[in-house]
């Protein structure tokens, strides 16, 4: 089952997602209330720890946390060891020694939610470290495509873009891989990562090939500094081999799906007059975002602890 | 004179390809003689049944971090750490600070080790001033002052004309210029070894190929100038590749590996432990079983620690930003008799790889235990179980992979010039 903390898809079993889904899909009825909130986690305290700034994961971590009754506090150092005096680890422990019921740690470098869950005793959860893992993100995409589709399990997905540099790429890979559905991925070959087949997908250079046949259309956030030459030639050259629009979406199934983790580079990864609507459900995802978020919260946060239980 | 006598041990001496069971008497700072029933009246005898005794081991590759970081480590506790560990002599690289590129720190190298450690200690000099890479340093001067080899180890001298220079003019000084092999245009950011981990872990690669492309251009570089190359920690199957070829060759190369290189691969990695963090990278298994067979074969041939100290806090940063390096002087033993238990070598060849291998390649003495080599000796228990705990080592830092692991096989005693200075019951007893 569920560890203490949720620190990536990799360490999860199908149960566990089956779960978290069905928690998930109970929570959305608060959002339909007049009054949206319920008071499963009074008198609980949660840490937004973010050392990388996100407003939208933050603020649906925040919101999340309120609609539970949780006291939410939002906790943003500087970003980096190197600019400060404090390490990572003593950051942590000085918001141990708080006493808080959840922290949801967000940071640009892959791993830190991981050493920062190994010394505190409260549940982590991570919002996003690096190119590892953003499970919260995958997990809503896994309950947005459940409810367009109504089953995950034999869809074909393609992950389209950078997918070197992506933690929503892994997570979603992990997630759908899991949950039955085949994965692909698709982006010029720098960005590919090393050795992309042990994580049980199929990559392509050539977006018609990925997209052929396929449910689900997932096109990743490109970052812009990345695409000045180092791994791309040009924004140009990236937008018109990789950038998805209604030509391009014709390689896929007639019903399949468009997502974008977001924010949105229009233009860049996505046609601007794809990005909104059908067949485009990257608001569904947002709106998904919260309820999923309230779920794991609930799941983590709202557990006794042992010293509690007495 | 003071005698001693270590008796009834399973000798292994690579000098004399001796591995029986013999006593081994030291006598006023030499060994006096190795045989079966000896007689010493007045010696002091110390049972070593059921023990090896072997040459004192020689580290080729240490950061002793004096001067300028001793927070990190310094010469009295790394030669403490060292004696610990069986290694009677340590190599110690330039990069302290101020670097090691003049007469005057290598003075002071000398001088703080001659009152602070119990092991012997070889100053690496900086290859280039500052190890900038640009200029090269004043050889002649350096190994007058007792320069051992010139290195800029991890500020690795991409300038190809730079490089050549420094192993022309090495040829003057007859000593091995060192390099730490990695191409850093083809490294850039990466941190752990590229492949199914760096993938899964989200943390930029550092591909297996940087090693080779650098080792090739430096043992061209060799060729073309007749230097002894020595190459540092190799880590991959393409560089053993490339140099065994060179050394069919004809090429003045000799090569070292890491006991870390040797027994852990990149999967160690995959709980983000900034303690294996480590440059090069922890390999896949194919490079580091390429790494074992290289060393039973001797195309590799020393075992150096890398033995690279750093503070807690340094470590306790992201991935990315904490400095590589793990201390290994305490462990290196235990850990590479790994390869004895599996069958890959011989304990006499193993101790050749820690000691008369790496005294040829600074052309230094020890290595031996022939009647009149200096008294370097080493007692090892070879299975001896005990649970590494670094903060109660001799090491100032405690950045090992294997904190809290119980290892199999340590040093027991460790003479220096017939003195002892390293007991397993007392410690460190000198200076």
């Amino acid at each position: 089952m569920i560890g203490r903390d949720l620190l990536g898809i990799e360490d999860l079993e199908r149960a566990d997602l089956e779960r978290i889904l069905e928690t998930a899909e109970r929570m959305q009825e608060v959002g339909l209330r007049d009054v949206k909130k319920v008071p499963t986690l009074r008198g609980r305290t949660i840490v937004n720890l973010f050392f990388e700034s996100s407003t939208r994961t933050r603020t649906s971590f925040e919101i999340a946390g309120k609609r539970l009754s949780a006291d939410v506090v939002n906790f943003s150092p500087s970003s980096s060891s190197l600019k400060k005096e404090e390490s990572i680890l003593d950051t942590a422990r000085v918001l141990d020694a708080m006493a808080p019921d959840a922290v949801v740690v967000r940071h640009a470098v892959a791993g830190v939610p991981k050493r920062i869950a190994d010394v505190l005793g409260a549940p982590v959860i991570n919002a996003g470290d690096g190119a590892h893992e953003h499970p919260t993100q995958a997990l809503l995409d896994l309950l947005t495509v459940l409810q367009e589709k109504g089953r995950i399990d034999g869809l074909t997905v393609a992950i389209v873009g950078d997918i070197l540099h992506s933690r929503v790429a892994r997570s979603n890979i992990y997630g759908f891989t899991k949950m039955g559905a085949e994965v692909r991925v698709a982006g010029p070959p720098p960005m590919i990562p090393a050795a992309v087949e042990t994580l049980g997908v199929k990559a392509f250079s050539s977006l018609r090939e990925a997209l052929d046949g396929a449910d689900v259309v997932m096109m990743l956030r490109i970052q812009r500094e990345r695409l000045a030459g180092a791994y791309v030639p040009s924004i140009r050259e990236y937008s018109a081999t990789f950038g998805l629009d209604r030509v391009k979406l014709r390689y896929a199934k007639d019903d399949a799906i468009v997502m974008h983790p977001g924010p949105v580079n229009r233009g860049v990864e996505i046609a601007h007059d794809l990005a909104d609507g059908r067949p485009s459900v990257i608001l569904d995802q947002v709106r998904n975002g919260v309820a999923l978020r309230m779920a794991v919260l609930y799941l983590l946060a709202g557990r006794r602890s042992p010293a509690q239980e007495g | 004179m003071h005698r001693v006598l270590i008796r009834g041990g399973r000798v292994l001496d690579p000098a004399s390809d001796r591995d029986e069971i013999a006593d081994v008497l030291l006598e006023g700072g030499r060994i006096a003689a190795v045989g079966s029933g000896l007689e010493a009246p007045g010696a002091a005898v110390v049972e070593a049944a059921g023990r090896w005794v072997a040459p004192g081991f020689v580290d080729l590759h240490a950061h002793l971090r004096e001067p300028g970081q001793e927070y990190k480590e310094d010469i009295a506790s790394g030669g403490r750490a060292a004696v610990a560990g069986g290694f009677t002599a340590v190599a110690c690289m330039a990069n302290t600070q101020p670097a090691n590129d003049d007469p005057s720190v290598t003075d002071y190298v000398l001088d703080r080790a001659r009152q602070d450690s119990p092991a012997r200690v070889y100053p690496i000099a900086a290859a280039t001033k500052g190890l900038a890479g640009e200029v090269m340093t004043e050889m002649a001067a350096l190994v007058r002052a007792g320069a051992v080899a010139f290195s800029d180890d991890g500020q690795t001298i991409m300038d190809g004309g730079v490089m050549r220079r420094v192993l022309e003019y090495s040829r003057l000084v007859e000593a091995p210029v060192i390099v730490h092999a990695e191409d850093r245009t083809l490294v850039r950011e990466g941190v752990v070894n590229e492949g199914p981990v760096s993938t899964r872990l989200g943390l930029p690669g550092n591909p297996a190929v940087a090693e080779a492309v650098q080792v090739a251009r430096d043992l061209l570089l060799a060729e073309l100038t007749g230097a002894h190359l020595h190459v540092a920690h190799v880590s991959t199957a393409a560089a053993v590749e490339l140099i065994r070829r060179a050394r069919e060759q004809g090429i003045h190369v000799t090569a070292e590996v890491t006991p870390h290189h040797l027994t852990l691969t990149d999967e160690a990695t995959l709980g983000y432990d900034t303690n294996t963090k480590v440059a090069p990278p922890l390999r896949s298994a194919a490079d580091m079983h390429a790494c074992r067979r290289a060393l039973a074969d001797g195309t590799l041939d020393a075992v150096a620690t890398d033995h690279a100290p750093h503070a807690v806090h340094e470590k306790e940063v992201e991935f990315t930003a904490a400095p590589p390096g793990l201390i290994g002087l305490e462990t290196a033993l235990a850990v590479v008799l790994d390869l004895v238990r599996a069958g890959e070598i011989a304990p006499l060849e193993l101790v050749r790889r820690l000691s008369s291998n790496p005294a040829r390649i600074l052309r230094r003495p020890g290595g031996s235990l022939a009647p009149g080599a200096v008294a370097d000796v080493v007692m090892v228990d070879p299975e001896l179980r005990w649970t590494y705990d670094p903060a109660k080592g001799w090491s100032k830092s405690r950045n090992s992979p294997w904190a809290g692991r119980t290892l199999q096989g340590r040093a027991v005693a460790t003479w220096v010039d017939g003195r002892l200075v390293y007991d397993a019951e007392r410690g460190v007893l000198a200076p």
